[in-house]
């Protein structure tokens, strides 16, 4: 039974189609709590505040200034100090004295005078100062305490709702429509999720507290000024309020260009990547400087609108800035004419003028808070707006937790019509029948809409009109969790993912975490931490460390079946000789499988015994700790080994000063320099005649075009002084040319026997020369050990292939893949293999290679219906013949449905379906079709 | 064997004979020397030619595939250039060449072979005057085949 589409509601996707299009509703849907209770954390810290701005005025009147001292005390809200005398000599003051005026309904009930709360200790002036002064340090502290808590809260929040943005974007983007996919360039989608919603996280912690803050502050101070004067108000209100009215219509403009802006620059980011992918048609079609224009006129473009942008925000500015010191004009000129004519008096207008100081401040920032709200508000929307495409996949589609089922009962079409994107009829009224089990191939000529047939089938493409349906369900209403698991599809251009071949082979396994990792004490906690944020974030709570194999579903038990199903996968589509060559030039770490690693140790001594026979002997010379070996350069006879380190590589190493140090000790610096003074000689003479850039000095040259003087020089100041007066440079420039020679390569005859002698002499002492860190850079051949730096057959071998020897590769190959299979080693080469990075899009194979990874990947879960559309079409015609057998066969019992470039191919199918023109033109097995005239037998004998 | 050595048996050849040694020795040291086993081959019938081979130590076959299995045109030896027809017409190669016994060559790729014709106009003179040698040859050697139809009256 198949479950409806439709599970469990889940926390990470809005149910709904369409995305809030105001940001602020938005926000304030998914972080209301966190929201209200950083205002609570607001309102409580301006009272601290409030109290470290009065603080400073008691420290100064009563501490310093002694007024607490004298009889009649000043008054402060708080601190009510209050001369009072405790001795003869020593006044004293109450510290922390807490006195409450009740309110006048109040006094009634407990009488009229200030009610004293705490009668503070008294102390005399200085530690008075003290005291108050650690008390205005304290308030200092806990408001730094509060700023960060509530910037903290902020952040926090900001950040959760960018993450739940993201990712619900990004959930979008995996339900978008196929056609959707080449309508939007991948770099603009990425470039909206990645950068353009990322303001948006700064804003949210403001969104709600920042005005409700600054509005705050501004109501304050305007209530004070009303309270003074009602005309000055009036003024301060009417002022505010052409303030409110004429900026917002400026900004409207401004507004549209931020538009463009964000508009120009995504297309920038689109273009870009064009060209990025398009490099190579670019070069071979030398339109470079069409490029450049192209992006030059963007830039123009981008940079008129965002100058433009800049005018008009300090045009915005400076009206702005105008207008509130309009304020002040008006206060002077009424205020003044009010106090001279004795309506209002001059304390009264010295107040009002000093509230209005407060003013600009929290309006100013209102106004920057509401244009930052308008411009996140458009980011939102210009985002938002291309995440909503017609015919977006229902999140029940892919529900998180996944009911699965069986799908049982013919595939049937009926009447189905398909279209491309523009409208165009691919398929008209098809109508076709697939019993279970049943084999069937597509043909038709170009134009006849053979693809959309698999494409509809892989729900790819939706159709226009006609139904389909597998037993008793309509095919496009079952969710993913059950078609994505029952029915593969492979196409002609497989995507593979940068990985490994095993990753990319098992990738349609990875439906849903089936066993969750383990997780222990601090590990569980962070775990749990980690979900907790998820939840808040609206962010699903798999576990990518867990195991999304679903092994069941590729008839295997457990990990290692699964390898040997992958194996048994890799034949099936004929990959596994080149998995194998891949595992053979793989590498391993000896210490992450140790067993194999001694498996090669042993294989190694057997191939060793093999290739003493004389057939063999001239094609591999081994490496031996007493024997100079011609095959290999000079540096690699020196160190005996090899790293994987780049700057320890035969043509580098001469660069590291501890390497020539060790030349010297070891005393070879005369041998080896002179060898490079005869490889100087040697190149000045072959390369003298021929021009600077001649091809010969790329392939052939130790020295380059450029150099080539430089060097004669040398050898002109050696011919007349010797190598003494050669300074370190110009020796170390010597040295290095004679570190890559190979003798039996490049024949210079620069080795001879005692040479090799003193070479292998030196050997012995030169790894004691160098430093421990070094060292452990270095894989020493040793022929009991295993080397980590080398391939899996370098390591076999443990010798040189020897230069000249006609297919030495291939025979020695042959060799080694004998002796590898009587060690039984050929699976764990294979999995060395499967190891293989396919580089990004799987560009390091062949395209055949890739198609035939598609293929594995669509055949590894086992689908009840397996919908090829032209998966082996770039392999040789042999080949393809063999795979049409293997996977008829490995897909015996199931349905398959392969749409056929070639027509002879469909012999070997049950029952073929002929199209043409988009339309069923006839139907049946291959021998009853091939007769004269037939469309089957026209497709045929074009082949 | 060092360059030196190749670079004296290279002089041997005619058509290398007039060639400055140092010419030589940059040939020598830009080719590759390849030994074969007997019965390895050099390249088959077929194959895209891609290189020429001067024999500097052994015997080659030179066999062409006919209905019938396997036709030996030529038997070629120290001294002697083999595969040049392909590389200078650009034609896949048209006979199978095979080590007779364990053979010695200095392979000249194709890209180098024509770098040093157009680097030194006298080797192309040296090869073209070896051609028409070889054309004279084949000439020759057809002439005598007609007389011989002739006489038998097959013509």
């Amino acid at each position: 039974m198949v479950p409806r589409a439709g599970g469990p509601e889940d926390p990470g996707r809005t149910g709904d189609e369409a995305v809030e299009p105001n940001l602020f509703k938005y926000i304030w849907r998914h972080s209301r709590p966190e929201q209200l209770a950083i205002l609570a954390i607001v309102v409580v810290s301006q009272v601290f505040y409030f109290l470290s701005l009065d603080l400073p005025k008691t420290i100064v009147n009563e501490a310093i200034q002694g007024e607490a001292f004298q009889a009649e005390g000043g008054q402060s809200l708080a601190f009510e100090p209050a001369g009072e005398d405790l001795g003869p000599g020593k006044p004293t003051a109450p510290f922390l004295r807490i006195v409450v005026t009740a309110p006048d309904f109040m006094k009634g009930v407990v009488g009229d005078g200030p009610i004293m709360i705490f009668e503070g200790i008294p102390l005399t002036q200085i530690p008075y100062l003290v005291a108050l002064s650690l008390l205005f340090f304290l308030l200092v502290v806990i408001n730094g305490l509060f700023k960060l808590q509530i910037n903290t809260q902020k952040g926090r929040m900001g950040e959760r709702m960018l993450r739940r943005l993201r990712f619900e974007l990004f959930d979008r983007v995996l339900r978008f429509p196929q056609l959707q996919f080449r309508k939007v360039k991948q770099a603009e989608i990425a470039t909206m999720i990645k950068d353009e919603v990322e303001p948006l996280g700064g804003f949210i912690g403001d969104a709600f507290v920042q005005p409700a803050f600054l509005g705050g502050q501004a109501l304050t101070a305007l209530l004070f000024i009303v309270t003074q004067s009602v005309w000055l108000g009036a003024i301060t209100v009417a002022i505010l309020g052409l303030q409110g009215f004429i900026i917002p219509k400026l900004r409207v403009k401004v507004l549209q260009l931020g538009k463009q802006r964000q508009l120009t620059a995504r297309q920038l980011a689109g273009r870009i990547a064009e060209c990025v992918d398009g490099s190579a048609d670019i070069h071979v079609h030398d339109t470079s400087n069409y490029e450049r224009a192209e992006i030059a006129a963007r830039l123009a473009r981008i940079f008129d609108i965002r100058f433009e942008l800049y005018q008009r925000k300090f045009a915005i500015k400076f009206l702005n800035n105008m207008l509130a010191q309009l304020t002040p004009f008006f206060f002077y000129l009424v205020g003044g004419y009010l106090a001279i004519t004795g309506r209002m008096d001059i304390g009264g207008l010295v107040a009002v003028i000093a509230a209005y100081k407060d003013l600009p401040g929290p309006v100013k920032e209102l106004i920057d808070w509401d244009q930052q709200r308008q411009d996140v508000q458009i980011k939102y929307e210009q985002v938002i707006d291309q995440f909503q495409p017609e015919g977006m996949l229902p999140p029940e589609m892919q529900p998180i937790d996944a009911p699965d089922g069986k799908l049982e009962g013919p595939l049937v079409l009926a009447n189905v019509t398909l279209a491309d994107e523009g409208g165009a009829r691919l398929i008209e009224n098809l109508a076709a029948r697939l019993a279970p089990g049943e084999q069937v191939a597509v043909l038709g000529g170009p134009g006849s809409g053979r693809e959309a047939v698999a494409l509809v089938l892989a729900r790819l493409l939706e159709p226009v009109a006609g139904h389909i349906a597998i037993g008793p369900h309509n095919l496009f209403e079952l969710p993913e969790s059950v078609t994505g698991r029952r029915i593969s599809y492979a196409g002609a251009d497989p995507y593979l993912f940068p990985t490994s071949v095993r990753e990319n082979l098992i990738y349609g396994l990875k439906h849903r975490p089936v066993k969750p990792p383990l997780y222990e004490g601090d590990a569980l906690r962070l775990h749990e931490a980690a979900l907790r944020e998820a939840r808040r974030s609206g962010n699903p709570e798999f576990d990518i460390a867990a195991d999304w194999i679903d092994y069941e579903s590729a008839g295997a038990a457990d990990g290692q079946a699964l390898e040997a199903r992958l194996v048994e996968l890799l034949q099936t589509v004929e990959l596994d000789e080149d998995v194998y060559q891949f595992g053979l030039r793989g590498a391993i770490d000896p210490e992450m499988r140790p067993e194999l690693a001694k498996a090669v140790v042993e294989a190694r001594a057997d191939l060793s015994r093999r290739l003493a026979d004389p057939a063999f002997a001239a094609l591999v010379e081994p490496f031996d700790p007493e024997r100079y070996n011609k095959n290999l350069s000079v540096s690699e006879n020196l160190l005996f080994g090899t790293s994987r380190d780049p700057a320890l590589s035969p043509e580098n190493i001469m660069d590291n000063a501890e390497v020539q140090r060790a030349v010297e000790r070891v005393g070879l610096a005369d041998d080896i320099l002179d060898m490079g003074r005869q490889i100087a000689e040697t190149m000045v003479e072959l390369f003298a005649d021929l021009p600077p850039g001649h091809p010969f000095f790329e392939q052939f040259s130790f020295i380059g075009a450029e150099d080539l003087p430089e060097f004669r020089a040398l050898l002109a100041q050696i011919g007349k002084s010797g190598f003494g007066a050669l300074n370190a440079a110009q020796r170390a420039k010597l040295m290095k040319l004679a570190f890559p020679y190979i003798e039996a390569r490049h024949r210079l005859g620069l080795i001879d026997e005692a040479m090799e002698q003193r070479l292998c002499e030196a050997r012995k002492r030169f790894a004691g020369e160098l430093t421990e860190s070094l060292r452990a850079r270095i894989e020493f051949y040793d022929r009991e050990r295993y080397s980590a730096a080398a391939s899996l057959q370098d390591n076999i071998l443990f010798g040189r292939l020897v230069y000249g020897q006609a297919q030495a590769a291939a025979k020695v190959g042959r060799l080694v893949a004998e002796v590898l299979d009587q060690h039984h080693m050929r699976p764990a080469v294979l999995a060395v293999g499967l190891d293989f990075q396919v580089g990004i899009a799987g560009k390091r194979l062949t395209a055949a290679q890739r198609q035939k990874i598609g293929l594995g990947r669509a055949l590894v879960k086992n689908p009840q219906l397996l919908v090829l559309n032209e998966a082996i079409n770039l392999l040789d015609n042999q080949a393809q013949l063999r795979l049409v057998d293997r996977v008829r066969e490995a897909s015996k019992g199931r349905g398959l449905l392969w749409v056929l470039h070639r027509a002879d191919l469909a012999r070997k199918f049950d029952r073929v379906l002929v199209l043409k023109d988009g339309r069923l033109a006839e139907e049946g097995p291959p021998a009853e079709l091939e007769r004269r005239g037939s469309a089957f037998a026209e497709l045929a004998n074009a082949v | 064997m060092s360059i030196n050595q190749e670079v004296e048996l290279l002089r041997r050849i005619p058509l290398f004979a007039k060639i400055d040694p140092a010419k030589l020795r940059l040939l020598a040291f830009a080719s590759e020397r390849i030994s074969y086993q007997a019965g390895d081959e050099l390249f088959h019938q077929g194959d895209p030619a891609d290189a020429a081979y001067i024999i500097m130590d052994g015997n080659v076959d030179v066999t062409v595939d006919i209905p019938s299995g396997r036709l030996t045109v030529a038997k070629l030896g120290r001294d002697e250039i083999v595969g040049d027809i392909g590389i200078i017409c650009d034609v896949p190669r048209t006979a199978t060449v095979t080590a007779d016994d364990p053979t010695v060559v200095l392979r000249i790729t194709k890209e180098l072979f024509f770098q040093m014709i157009n680097d030194f106009p006298a080797m192309g003179v040296e090869i073209m005057r070896v051609l028409a040698q070889r054309l004279e040859h084949t000439n020759a050697a057809l002439r005598s085949c007609r007389q011989k139809l002739d006489a038998a009256g097959l013509h």
